[in-house]
């Protein structure tokens, strides 16, 4: 590791950090000060940002509503991806190549294209401003399943057979054989499927329109959107910091999970 | 109830490795995801291709009126289309070759595990963990003119301010600078991951011959990890074609379309401009690149597997 490629990292490491540094300092600042030349620390540093955000914008709200949108979620996608996986990985049945190509068609074709359809699809089922719409066209997930169907190839065939003879039903060995000895895919999976859902805005703008159906990226948008005209940025940072906060303390403690839960899926 | 007596055709009970079934129980255990799969991924590909064969536009009361392969042919002769596609394109390859090249630089660097190289690592994936919404917001905030960080540092070398997201020049790399940002750590991950598999012997081989480390980037590790560049960068194009979060908060695909993307595009044209038919052909335009798409990208993943 020589010095000048150190200094190089260095400098790059800065400019990655720098806009998070940027914004926290910025939401720490009273409003009329919010761009002040200066240091970036000031004497007159206070927190009323973040209660002028929160009486601004119900981001309480916005923040159950992500997570009830993120755990429905999840939880679907894990029993339709276990479930599917595992018919894939073990079983043989007229139509299932052609079955298998459908979920292939989903793994290429992502739910942001077909926005359009799908909206109509959401309204025809009166799910406008309905949680379940945002989850629906995620929760067959063919990437969930093409991942827990490569984990339950590797189970060995003796303890399945094993537990066939100890009189397992198909379900029972699956929950009892299957399930257990995937769990870490689970997680990673369990892991990357938040990441997404959490972050996700396109799809849940669609088709929000109640203010208090909003999760948090939504919200925040509109929240930015109607501060920023006023260009009042210590408020706007403060609502980002609202916002990102939570996910950072998580990622920070749970780095070596997150990190090998994205290496993980991402060689697929 | 008990197990159905018919198997299907050329299955023995005693398939090993099979639970024996017949066609029932596998359709039943299928059915959640199937069901969902059909509604909201089959369904509005057929739905998408039938509507993008009628005229209809509900801003101008346009009825639904049959016109074959007609607003195709309208879309492929309308300047916004190709400014769209131009912008488009323009962003893939302007983020593509940056994001990959910043990502295997820090890959490299990062791979050779160093005292401090978890907390490089970590401040390199961080906006991966954050929603790009966020990232926008603070993006806007950096860009603004006279307030925000990058014009504060032009101006302390004496550079005019730029209204980058005010500027039909300057908008599209803006976003384009903001999505590297956000992206290059992500795909830095692939890197390591790749670099994780590469022979030690090889680099030891190398060094004993005397080569220094540019020329074992050059021969050794930039061609051994030409699997994961590949790869890689058909995530990275597949991810441009569906970039707009960022564009609803910082330029609206302005100014004057300069920032258009086409998915953003899309949005517009269903539920801006509520033209049906045209949001329908878009739609089929989008699904068919991300297919090409999605088809190279198989193609080399099972170059990969060949490769290892």
């Amino acid at each position: 590791m020589t010095v000048p490629v150190l200094l190089i990292l260095g400098l790059m490491a800065a400019a990655w950090v720098i806009p998070l540094l940027w914004t926290f300092a910025t939401s720490l600042r009273p409003p009329d000060q919010s761009v002040a030349v200066g240091s970036w620390l000031t004497t007159d540093m206070t927190f009323s940002n973040f209660q002028r955000a929160l009486d601004y914008a119900p981001f309480g709200r916005y923040f159950i509503n992500t997570v009830i949108i993120v755990v429905g979620v999840l939880a679907m996608q894990l029993v339709t991806a276990t479930l599917a996986g595992f018919v894939f990985a073990r079983m043989n049945f007229p139509g299932r190549d052609l079955i298998f190509l459908l979920f292939l068609l989903q793994l290429m074709v992502p739910a942001e294209a077909l926005v359009v359809p799908n909206y109509t699809t959401i309204r025809m089922l009166k799910l406008v401003d309905n949680p379940i719409a945002i989850m629906l066209p995620y929760v067959a997930s063919a990437f969930g399943t093409f991942l827990i169907r490569q984990t339950f190839r590797q189970v060995p065939k003796e303890l399945e057979e094993a537990a066939v003879i100890d009189g397992c039903t198909t379900m029972q060995t699956l929950w009892k054989v299957f399930i257990p000895l995937a769990r870490p895919t689970l997680v990673a999976f369990g892991l990357v499927s938040v990441s997404y859902h959490w972050n996700n805005f396109f799809w849940p703008m669609i088709v929000t329109n109640d203010p208090n159906r909003r999760p948090l990226t939504v919200g925040l948008a509109l929240f930015a959107k109607a501060v920023e005209a006023g260009a009042d940025w210590s408020l706007v940072t403060a609502g980002t910091v609202i916002v990102i906060l939570p996910l950072l303390a998580v990622f920070l403690i749970f780095q070596r999970q997150f990190i090998s839960s994205f290496m993980q899926s991402g060689i697929k | 109830m008990a197990e159905p007596v018919v198997q299907p055709k050329g299955q023995t009970a005693a398939k090993r490795g099979t639970v024996s079934t017949g066609w029932w129980r596998p359709y039943l255990m299928l059915s959640p995801a199937l069901v969902l799969l059909l509604a909201f991924t089959i369904y509005p590909m057929l739905s998408a291709g039938y509507m993008s064969l009628f005229k209809i536009n509900l801003a101008t009361k346009q009825q639904m009126v049959f016109n074959g392969l007609g607003n195709y042919k309208e879309l492929l002769a309308s300047p916004a289309f190709h400014q769209v596609m131009k912008n488009t394109v323009l962003f893939a390859f302007g983020t593509v070759p940056f994001s990959l090249g910043l990502a295997m630089f820090l890959a490299i660097q990062l791979n050779k595990r160093f005292k401090g190289s978890a907390i490089f690592r970590t401040l390199f994936f961080y906006p991966t963990v954050i929603p790009m919404m966020s990232a926008a917001t603070i993006w806007l905030f950096m860009y603004t003119p006279q307030y925000g960080i990058i014009n504060r540092f032009l101006g302390f070398f004496g550079l005019p301010d730029i209204n980058f997201l005010g500027s039909s020049t300057w908008a599209l790399p803006a976003i384009m600078m903001m999505t590297v940002w956000k992206d290059a750590g992500y795909f830095m991950l692939f890197y390591l991951a790749g670099l994780q598999n590469l022979p030690a012997e090889l680099y030891e081989a190398a060094e004993l011959d005397g080569a220094n480390g540019w020329v074992q980037f050059r021969r050794l590790t930039f061609p051994l990890l030409m699997p994961t560049t590949l790869f890689v960068s058909t995530v990275s194009l597949i991810n441009s074609f569906k970039t707009v979060d960022q564009l609803f908060l910082m330029t609206g695909g302005g100014p004057n379309n300069a920032t258009n993307l086409l998915l953003f595009n899309l949005w517009e044209l269903a539920f801006s401009f509520h033209d049906k038919g045209m949001a329908a052909t878009l739609t089929v335009v989008l699904v068919v690149i991300l297919l090409i798409l999605a088809v190279i990208q198989n193609q080399y993943v099972d170059k990969k597997i060949h490769y290892n």
